[in-house]
């Protein structure tokens, strides 16, 4: 559905980078786009989108060009059938919740939508508020509600969790995934967190410095490095005690503690603040269900 | 008793001079904040140079620019039937060209303070230029646009340098209060002097003192 070519040097802190990118994505697939900041995730959205020019980029979505290189054609970002939910949101601050909604519907447009929105993404009580005094998340639903006010056929996402606590980022998933089957979007979504990735997305593709390096399905993905049987985390270590005839080391890793047991052979090797990588094999590591 | 029509002439030019420089503004300070325009810097120091140049400097040039022995003047007088030099519509021009920074600079920095995100959100959303400058940004930039405003009013009525050399002291022309006041010192008629002038200064006290409340209030903007 989507035929995606383009061509774009890039100016990053270490210099030039082309940008050189082709790919095709199916109607009704949930793309996630995976890289190192700077590998130019964000401008392919934004050069789908017609926000960014790039030096040579050939766009067909469904049977309409967006772009043509060769008859220098470019289709004006107003006429392309996107709703794209920016990194920081962009929610209009003069204007409320509802007031942002119904700014994109076009002239004689029923406010339906809006209201069907409003409720699909629980916006009732915020309304009448004005953007400034909505939490993260919240801002988070009215963009994500107001992108899809137009009905548009792609829904672009710039990183729209990396901002969410844990509990915040599980709740705003369920509900991008609603939006994605009840309007039969084809998503595509920029994303650093896997989990994220297999949550939502069927087809990934891996980006570095302004090339695809790898693409499928996430389980191909991100088979071979990322997940094994081992899982590993590294932290520092912040006490050492004994306790009768072991030594239990504390770990402190992100906003999480993990005691490990150790003997008093290892212990002398461990001294408090050390950085350390804290490993566990198959057999014994436990889950823990978060939600 | 003193003459109230450089009073009545201080307010209409400034008055003149704050609607037109407003409407003519807002397209170049749109313009200046987005655009990626390689002499862009160029244009913006023409445009600030009334801040840091002598007003006799710039009346001096608009005088040689305005008088009908020089091309633009010869054209202006034979083409539109205007005269500009010692003439009300002389000194709104010269207002114009001098008071620029002050209204151009609030608008600009009010745009530059928006997130461009604000403006590719609203073209995402189908809505053309027009309808995101003037629902989107416009509503965005209230304070800057406030301020813009005050200030070219304000710098307006103080203007000296400028008014001398275009417009002379022409009663009910181009005599303003700044003039008169010089003129009232220059007789000696020092009380005329203070009625004047402490007008001006009362004035133009409560039109700052009303932008630094405002100011304070939202924080988003600088004076100039």
């Amino acid at each position: 559905m989507i035929q995606f070519n383009a061509y774009k040097m890039l100016q990053t802190a270490d210099g030039e980078l082309p940008l050189d990118v082709a790919f095709t994505i199916k109607k009704g697939q949930f793309v996630a786009v995976y890289g190192n900041s700077g590998a130019g995730k964000t401008t392919i959205l934004r050069i789908l989108t017609g926000l960014t020019a790039a030096e040579k980029a050939t766009i067909k979505v469904a049977d309409a060009t967006w772009d043509d290189a060769e008859k220098k054609f470019h289709l004006p970002v107003q006429k392309r059938s996107i709703g794209f939910v920016f990194q920081d949101f962009a929610l209009f601050p003069n204007l409320t919740v509802k007031e942002n909604l119904e700014f994109a519907l076009s002239k004689g447009d029923s406010k339906e939508i809006v209201q069907e929105l409003i409720e699909l993404m629980e916006l009732q009580s915020l309304q009448n508020s004005k953007p400034e005094h909505l939490s993260g998340g919240q801002k988070q639903r009215v963009a994500l509600a107001r992108a899809i006010v137009r009905r548009p056929k792609i829904l672009l996402l710039d990183e729209p969790l990396s901002a969410l606590d844990d509990a915040m980022r599980f709740k705003l998933q369920d509900y991008i995934l609603q939006i994605h089957k009840k309007y039969e979007l084809t998503t595509i979504m920029i994303s650093h967190s896997i989990a994220e990735i297999f949550k939502l997305s069927n087809h990934v593709l891996v980006i570095d410095k302004g090339r695809i390096t790898k693409q499928g399905t996430p389980e191909k993905v991100f088979s071979e490095q990322k997940i094994s049987s081992k899982f590993q985390l590294t932290g520092e270590i912040i006490s050492i005690k004994k306790s009768d005839i072991v030594y239990v080391v504390q770990v402190s890793s992100g906003n999480t503690i993990v005691k490990v047991i150790a003997t008093e052979d290892e212990v002398a090797n461990y001294h408090i603040g050390q950085k350390v990588l804290v490993a566990s094999k198959a057999f014994n590591p436990v889950i823990q269900i978060l939600s | 008793m003193i003459d109230l029509n450089p009073l009545w002439l201080t307010a209409k030019l400034a008055l003149i001079t704050t609607v037109i420089l407003f409407v003519v503004s807002i397209p170049l300070s749109y313009w200046l904040a987005y655009s990626r325009f390689r002499f862009k810097a160029v244009i913006e120091a023409l445009i600030s140079l009334p801040l840091v140049l002598p007003p006799s400097v710039l009346g001096f040039y608009l005088l040689i620019a305005f008088s009908p022995d020089n091309a633009f003047g010869k054209f202006l007088a034979d083409y539109l039937d205007l005269r500009l030099v010692f003439t009300f519509e002389g000194l709104i021009l010269a207002s114009i060209l001098y008071s620029l920074p002050f209204m151009v600079n609030p608008v600009l920095s009010g745009f530059k303070n928006l997130s461009p995100a604000l403006q590719e959100a609203s073209f995402t959303l189908g809505k053309s230029r027009f309808t995101t400058v003037t629902k989107v940004l416009l509503p965005n930039i209230r304070a800057s646009l406030f301020t813009g405003i005050i200030m070219t009013f304000a710098h307006t009525l103080g203007e000296f340098g400028v008014v001398l050399m275009v417009g002379g002291s022409i009663p009910q022309e181009t005599k303003v209060v700044s003039i008169a006041i010089y003129e009232e010192v220059e007789a000696m008629n020092y009380h005329n002097a203070n009625v004047y002038a402490g007008i001006l200064f009362v004035f133009s006290f409560v039109i700052l003192l009303a932008v630094h409340l405002i100011n304070n209030k939202s924080r988003k903007t600088t004076l100039y």
